[in-house]
């Protein structure tokens, strides 16, 4: 005889809610309690290092959004490259990362902070001095395993037991 | 024409009220309704606490937990930010009707409570018709119901409300069928009565009747697997679909109202309503109401909704003749005097009798064709 | 006596808590009986395939995401694999690999999506959904370890994918893996054989596997009608002919029949991702190429078997470093013409829950 129709399948699914109340939540509180992020965080900000940079542009032509924009002029008692300007619109930035992969210098990282809420539409523009990196604007890890290890681990919800109180 | 003079004092059964009482019924009057209003928005507030955390539990999450301690104070929030929307009024809408709908709605869901005794003869009127003046009242919020979906010119409104009508008719008679089963045993109508007769809970007397009611009292007051009539992923929000602000937050109170009335009438009917050891009354029957409405809560987050076809088929083909059966059984079992004497055997015998009611009659339900009807 | 009834008209959407996005359906009907439907779309036309054509190959990647917003990482693998099918690009052995596990992943994220939605329309308070999303979570955080980011992963490349796996990734996998099936029975247990559920999806919304062939559909929809049609065994892409796994296909067709087929191929993509674990090889992952690719002038159509079906991408070539074309199979418009069939004769709660066991985004849908 199978029990399929009498009311089983609803009580088996109630046992699994029940025993859901006994467990602990799965979410956390964000402003009290803050999970580590990605060690490779694609995150709103680029840091920019200025001595690395030769001003070649391969981040503004690579960028699918055209947010890079980068003006220079030539040193020519040094003989390279002065960039004058050096500015990202990240309210247009898609943190694709293209530009961060095809820096041949090493110059661009995504930063690794993620609270870049802004009031105003213009304050999202980030011009040169906007960045440099700061303690507050880590480098991020990503395409850079070294910069990587550096960074405290990711908080991973596998790691979390949620079955047991 | 003195003799046609309608007097209170003929309607209300006086037992309950103190003859020292000072100024009489109307002071009584004052007092409970008091109470009562003061209970029903404390309790509403208190289950929809209950309902937010407690499913928000179930399902990994933790619920409001910012206003005040453990979110104690989220839906004083809520009450406050809804009443500060503005209220908005479709053009197309009767608007008449549509401003009505909530306080025809409201009205009844309070009332009820006018027979629901909080300790022993403690309660506003101890009608001697108790049980038969809260069925009568508690469908005439449906009417409230259909108004705002006429009322608010509105596809999805009325829709709802359509639904909920159709639910409402085919669920007062499994719902007055299975009180009947209670009714025979504790032989008397008032609800206070009722509860002085339960030595043991009737829901070890009538475990079919209780479960019978259980699902369809749910299905009156909308409450999850029936709850079609403002079944979200639907028709968005049934009847209550075009209002907002104040009035919203009446259908709103109105939806908790009725469960924690639903759930104070279980209660008081299967579970042996202010009777307790050690607690004061009315505290075990708070705490009966609360275990009801979490049971309520359980199932609106473990169970799918049922189709309107199925809900009437529930209705007519499961829970109709199935409550037959129970008033039939318990009628024989009254007329043998096992209530009063044979209580044990009264017990072993009806859980069996549900556990083969149950079992046949879904086969044969399945039979049926599972509800699917022509309309 | 027949009453008279007139049918009137239904907007459901664009905004509705239960079209999946900004879909809008005009449905007519007669009571609570559903007599026609049409549905119109184009509330989230993006140009995505007319902005393709003014990429470089590379910087269509991020497009690709955000097609079928719940499995990037599959929008992601088809495209590449189109490109490297017109350049001519090998991919390196442990690229595939990593490809394959990503990729089905990413398939048990959207399925788990799926369902979870599906159940959520039955009107199971959340519950289902909630559950779903939390084993989902775990999925996306193995994402953003590898790609950085939540949802527009990004992460594959023409040519193999962005960067290798942490060191941290296959243990948190393994974990994983070790977790799921526990989590597979719960969600079981939860609504398999709840009678409610039985009574509103079985024999609901029957598509035969005849009339499925028709609309040309594809996917979990495609194989609940019975029609055993997998491209990962079809016409194998990448290393799909490597490892051994079965086509789960149901018989009728129905509403139930494609919630369970669902479930069934979450477990054929951990049975994959289990003996892709093992086989995976060290070395390179991602295959030398300049900055900016200039395939020969051609065409190319790559499809995969992504969570909702067949998807394909069509790109031509007229030897620039963007494409002339680039056309996109959706998997979800395709599986929607059969809506239509489906849903006829049926009632209103049954239209939205027919409605998602087709399981459309609509991010892809109109593109």
């Amino acid at each position: 005889m199978k029990f399929e129709r009498y009311g089983i399948g609803i009580a088996k699914g109630l046992t699994v809610t029940i025993r859901h109340l006994f467990r602990h939540p799965t979410v956390s509180q964000y402003p009290e309690q803050r999970l580590n992020i990605s060690r490779r965080f694609r995150g709103n900000e680029l840091v920019w290092n200025k001595e690395k940079c030769t001003g070649c542009g391969t981040c503004a032509k690579t960028c699918p959004q055209g947010a890079i924009e980068i003006v220079t002029s030539t040193d020519m008692t040094e003989n390279k490259y002065v960039v004058d300007k050096y500015q990202v619109d990240t309210g247009y930035c898609i943190n694709c990362g293209l530009c961060i992969e095809s820096c041949p210098y090493e110059a661009l990282y995504f930063s690794h902070a993620f609270e870049c809420a802004r009031y105003r539409r213009s304050e999202l523009v980030q011009s040169k001095d906007d960045m440099l990196e700061t303690p507050e604007r880590k480098v991020s890890g990503y395409f850079y395993p070294d910069k990587a290890n550096k960074l405290p681990e990711q908080t991973l919800l596998v790691e979390k037991v949620t079955e047991k109180r | 024409m003195a003799t046609i003079e309608l007097n209170i004092y003929n309607l209300v059964n006086f037992q309950s009220i103190p003859p020292d009482w000072p100024g009489g019924f109307w002071w009584h009057w004052l007092f409970f309704t008091v109470v009562i209003i003061g209970f029903v928005l404390t309790m509403v507030m208190g289950v929809i606490y209950i309902e937010r955390r407690g499913m928000a539990r179930m399902q990994s999450r933790l619920g409001p937990n910012r206003t005040g301690p453990f979110g104690l104070l989220q839906p004083v929030a809520d009450a406050i930010k809804v009443l500060l929307k503005e209220n908005i009024v479709p053009d197309a809408a009767d608007k008449l009707i549509h401003w009505l709908a909530p306080v025809v709605a409201f009205a009844p869901a309070l009332m009820i409570f006018a027979v629901v005794p909080f300790g022993n003869g403690v309660l506003l009127a101890d009608l001697n018709v108790g049980i038969l003046y809260v069925v009568a009242i508690s469908s005439v919020s449906t009417v409230g119901i259909f108004m705002a979906g006429w009322g608010s010119s509105n596809k999805y409104s009325l829709l709802g409300a359509m639904r909920n009508v159709a639910a409402v008719v085919s669920y007062e008679i499994p719902l007055v069928l299975a009180i009947v089963g209670v009714v025979l045993i504790s032989g008397s109508l008032s609800l206070n009565q009722m509860v002085v007769a339960q030595d043991v809970p009737f829901i070890l007397l009538q475990p079919l009747g209780f479960l019978l009611f259980f699902a369809a009292g749910c299905a009156e007051i909308n409450r999850s697997p029936f709850d079609l009539m403002e079944a979200d992923s639907e028709i968005v929000a049934g009847f209550h679909t075009e209002y907002s602000g104040m009035k919203f937050a009446m259908f709103y109170l109105v939806e908790y109202a009725e469960a924690v009335a639903i759930s104070a009438i279980i209660a008081t009917l299967f579970l042996g309503g202010w009777r307790g050891p050690i607690l004061p009354p009315w505290l075990w029957f708070v705490v009966k109401v609360i275990i009801v409405f979490f049971a309520m809560v359980w199932t609106r987050t473990t169970l799918p909704r049922i189709r309107i076809d199925q809900l009437m088929a529930f209705a007519w083909k499961f829970l109709f003749p199935m409550s037959l059966f129970n008033l039939f059984i318990t009628a024989l079992q009254v007329l043998a005097g096992w209530p009063t004497e044979l209580v044990w055997a009264m017990i072993i015998v009806n859980f069996a009798v549900m556990a083969i009611l149950v079992l046949v009659w879904s086969k044969l339900f399945f039979k049926l064709g599972r509800g699917r009807i022509e309309v | 006596m027949a009453v008279r009834t007139e049918p009137f008209v239904l907007n459901m959407g664009p905004v509705h808590p239960s079209t999946h996005g900004v879909f809008r359906m005009r449905v007519t009907l007669d009571g609570e009986v559903v007599v026609d439907i049409e549905p119109i779309f184009g509330y989230l036309h993006r140009g995505i395939e007319k902005l393709a054509e003014q990429r470089t190959y590379t910087g269509i990647i991020p497009l690709t995401d955000r097609l079928d917003y719940i499995s990037s990482m599959s929008n992601n693998f088809a495209y590449c694999l189109a490109v490297e099918k017109l350049a001519g690009i090998k991919v390196p052995e442990r690229a595939e690999y990593i490809r394959v596990i990503i990729a089905e992943l990413q398939r048990v994220a959207a399925l788990l999506i799926a369902v979870g939605a599906f159940l959520n329309d039955c009107g199971a308070f959340f519950t289902p959904f909630l559950y779903m999303f939390r084993e989902r979570e775990r999925i996306v955080d193995l994402f953003e370890m590898v790609s950085g980011q939540r949802l527009t992963y990004n992460y594959m490349r023409v040519g193999g994918v962005s960067q290798d796996l942490p060191d941290e990734f296959m243990p948190a996998l393994r974990k994983f893996m070790n977790m799921m099936p526990r989590f597979m029975a719960e969600y079981d247990r939860l609504l398999v054989q709840n009678e409610i559920l039985i009574a509103r999806a079985k024999g609901v919304g029957i598509l035969t596997g005849e009339q499925a062939i028709n609309c040309s559909a594809s996917g979990p929809v495609l194989r609940a009608s019975g029609v055993k049609w997998d491209i990962r065994k079809a016409d194998p892409y990448s290393i799909y002919d490597r490892f051994d796994f079965a086509i789960p296909t149901q018989t009728t067709g129905d509403c139930y029949d494609r919630y369970r087929q669902r479930v069934e191929e979450t477990r054929q993509s951990l049975h994959i991702i289990r003996q892709a674990m093992e086989q995976i090889p060290s070395g390179p992952v991602r295959a030398e190429l300049p900055q900016l690719i200039r395939p020969p002038a051609g065409e190319a159509y790559a499809h995969i078997e992504a969570p909702k079906g067949e998807l394909g991408f069509y790109l031509v070539s007229d030897n620039s470093i963007a494409p002339y074309r680039c056309h996109i199979r959706p998997p979800s418009l395709i599986n929607l013409t059969a809506l239509r069939d489906m849903v006829r004769g049926w009632k209103i709660a049954d239209l939205i829950i027919i409605f998602g066991s087709i399981d459309i985004t609509v991010g892809e849908i109109d593109r």
